[in-house]
């Protein structure tokens, strides 16, 4: 047993287009949890909705770049739903994410009809595939870039802003004349249709959807904008604007497949990836709270105070 | 006009903290009025505030802004027609958005929300104009994010932004509280000069009885969710503390208890 660095180097091109694809589920992520203030755990649930609706659409005949379309769809739908639990039944947030997430996990085995499907691209045209990766990272970058575009637009618009306003301050919002239930389900629908939508670009790269693949989402998500944002604001120190924080999300997706890929090639047990990952989150979501600390700690205060 | 026709509102029905916040109210601004709001802590301003402004739904009464009913409308469908500076600076403006970004949020106020952009060129002239008014330096930062800014700063941002679309009340509440005296001051100067300039129908509760005193025309004391004084006119403009405190222990059979008021 010996570790060639090379097999590593190899497998980064895959990683990267895995990275880059999951990173427009993080942006779906960043949309909820950065701008409205939202932690939304649908994301698990609808990222594999995506994924069964686009392959069971695109065995069925459907063009593939409509699959993906659709998949957008029903995560959109997907997102309405938690939208409608916490606003209109008053339900709080994260427990409408963890409804809708269960609920999905049955609507994902009805849309398949078992718990994964395969999807040859033999057999079917699709958008992208892990045996083409050249092509793979070209097509999902194509995506990010207009995932990016349409976000930066939309945001900057007065529905946009309301939404960001909602998630900043929801009493402001209301004195504004901000209908802020109304912006909650919205960037909720919108988060969980972007987050479908990868799913859907998942499960043609992987060939296949499978019940558990969305397992995990909202902590790959959460660990690629976090990464991205502390390593953004190493770059950036003086802030970044709105377009440069979505490409740092991206980037710390693909970082964050890289690591992966690397920990793989240390021949870590795969059974172990989620732990690692959770403890990469965990890290990465102490840094900027303990950095912080690190300056005015009651002990640091005790010593300047002691004058040692 | 504002009229607020017997209302009342009672906190926790039927829980050991029941508290009848408003005990039937009744209140009639006329067109440009300018009221301040006095009371001790308990007495029910901010609640008659909140109850015009549509914070929650009340238990009785009726609300009318001009000819219009708004008893059942909530706070967001309201926000039309009101301007609104709160106690805590950090209430009324979007920390983590740009100075200008807020006054684009309270320029629509009451305005359809849809895909044009959030903030135009033309706009920012407007906002660069009307901040340089203000005399605090933040037209040359107007892209700086609110969170930056000092508790008067917000506070004189916030008075411009429920300003700047003109609403049919301006309802202020203890909006001077936070703040140091020097900064306190400056920011009721303001809010006397956007008052005049606009003509607006001003609601303005203070706990300071010399501001109460010295700003707007007349003058209204709550107690137990009660209005238990309403001065208007010459004798509110010869009113002093004492005659206040002295109106109080008379009309409330209490003596008045917050040291805060009567000394600052």
């Amino acid at each position: 047993m010996t570790y060639n660095f090379l097999y590593f180097l190899e497998a980064i091109p895959g990683d990267v287009a895995q990275g880059i694809i999951w990173g427009i589920m993080a942006l779906g992520v960043f949309v909820t949890y950065r701008i409205l203030n939202f932690a939304d755990l649908t994301v698990d649930g609808s990222f594999a909705t995506g994924g069964a609706t686009a392959v069971v659409l695109i065995i069925h005949g459907v063009p593939a770049p409509v699959a993906v379309l659709a998949a957008f769809g029903v995560g959109l739908l997907a997102g309405l739903c938690t939208g409608l639990l916490h606003t209109l039944l008053g339900i709080p947030d994260i427990l409408s994410g963890i409804l809708m997430q269960i609920a999905l996990y049955s609507v994902n085995l009805n849309i398949m009809g078992m718990a994964n499907v395969a999807v040859s691209v033999n057999k079917f045209h699709l958008v992208l595939s892990s045996r083409y990766i050249n092509m793979a990272i070209l097509v999902s970058l194509c995506f990010a870039a207009a995932v990016m575009i349409v976000l930066y637009w939309y945001f900057g618009t007065e529905q946009g802003s309301a939404i960001r306003a909602t998630g900043n301050n929801p009493a402001m919002s209301r004195a504004q004349g901000i209908n802020i239930g109304a912006m909650k389900v919205i960037a909720l629908a919108f988060s969980n249709g972007l987050v479908a939508m990868a799913g859907g670009l998942i499960a043609q790269y992987q060939g296949f959807a499978d019940i558990n693949m969305g397992r995990g989402s909202i902590v790959i998500g959460l660990a690629a904008v976090i990464i991205g944002e502390v390593l953004g604001n190493a770059f950036f120190r003086k802030g970044m604007n709105f377009m440069i924080r979505m490409l740092f999300v991206i980037i710390g997706s693909i970082i964050y497949y890289i690591v992966i890929g690397f920990v793989l090639w240390l021949r870590m047990p795969t059974d172990d990836l989620k732990l690692f990952t959770a403890i990469i989150v965990a890290v990465f979501l102490a840094i900027p709270y303990l950095k912080d600390k690190a300056g005015h700690s009651f002990r640091a205060s005790a010593r300047k105070g002691a004058g040692k | 006009m504002i009229r607020l026709e017997n209302i009342r509102k009672t906190f926790n029905p039927g829980t050991i903290n029941e508290k009848l916040a408003l005990d039937g109210i009744s209140l009639t601004l006329k067109d440009s009025e300018f009221v301040t709001v006095i009371g001790g802590n308990g007495a029910g301003k901010s609640t008659m505030l909140n109850a015009l402004a549509g914070v929650w739904p009340v238990d009785a009464g009726r609300i009318w802004i001009d000819d219009i009913d708004v008893t059942g409308l909530p706070e967001y469908k309201r926000a039309k027609y009101l301007g609104r500076v709160f106690q805590d600076p950090m209430t009324g403006t979007a920390s983590d958005m740009e100075i200008e970004e807020n006054l684009a949020l309270a320029a629509r106020r009451g305005q359809k929300r849809g895909l044009g952009w959030g903030i135009t060129k033309a706009e920012k002239e407007e906002y660069r104009q009307k901040l340089s008014q203000l005399g605090l330096g933040l037209e040359n930062r107007m892209t700086a994010k609110v969170g930056l800014l000092s508790g008067g700063q917000r506070q004189a941002l916030t008075l411009l932004m429920a300003t700047l679309q003109k609403p049919r009340a301006l309802l202020l509440d203890e909006h001077t509280a936070a703040l140091d005296p020097k900064t306190a001051q400056k920011v009721l100067e303001a809010t006397d000069r956007v008052v005049q300039e606009n003509h607006l129908t001003t609601l303005m509760i203070t706990h300071n009885m010399r501001d109460a005193i010295e700003h707007g025309e007349r003058l209204i004391m709550l107690s137990d969710g009660k209005i238990i004084l309403d001065i208007s006119g010459e004798e509110k403009k010869h009113l002093t503390v004492e005659d206040l405190l002295h109106k109080f222990e008379e009309a409330s059979g209490q003596e008045f208890a917050n040291d805060q008021a009567i000394l600052s």
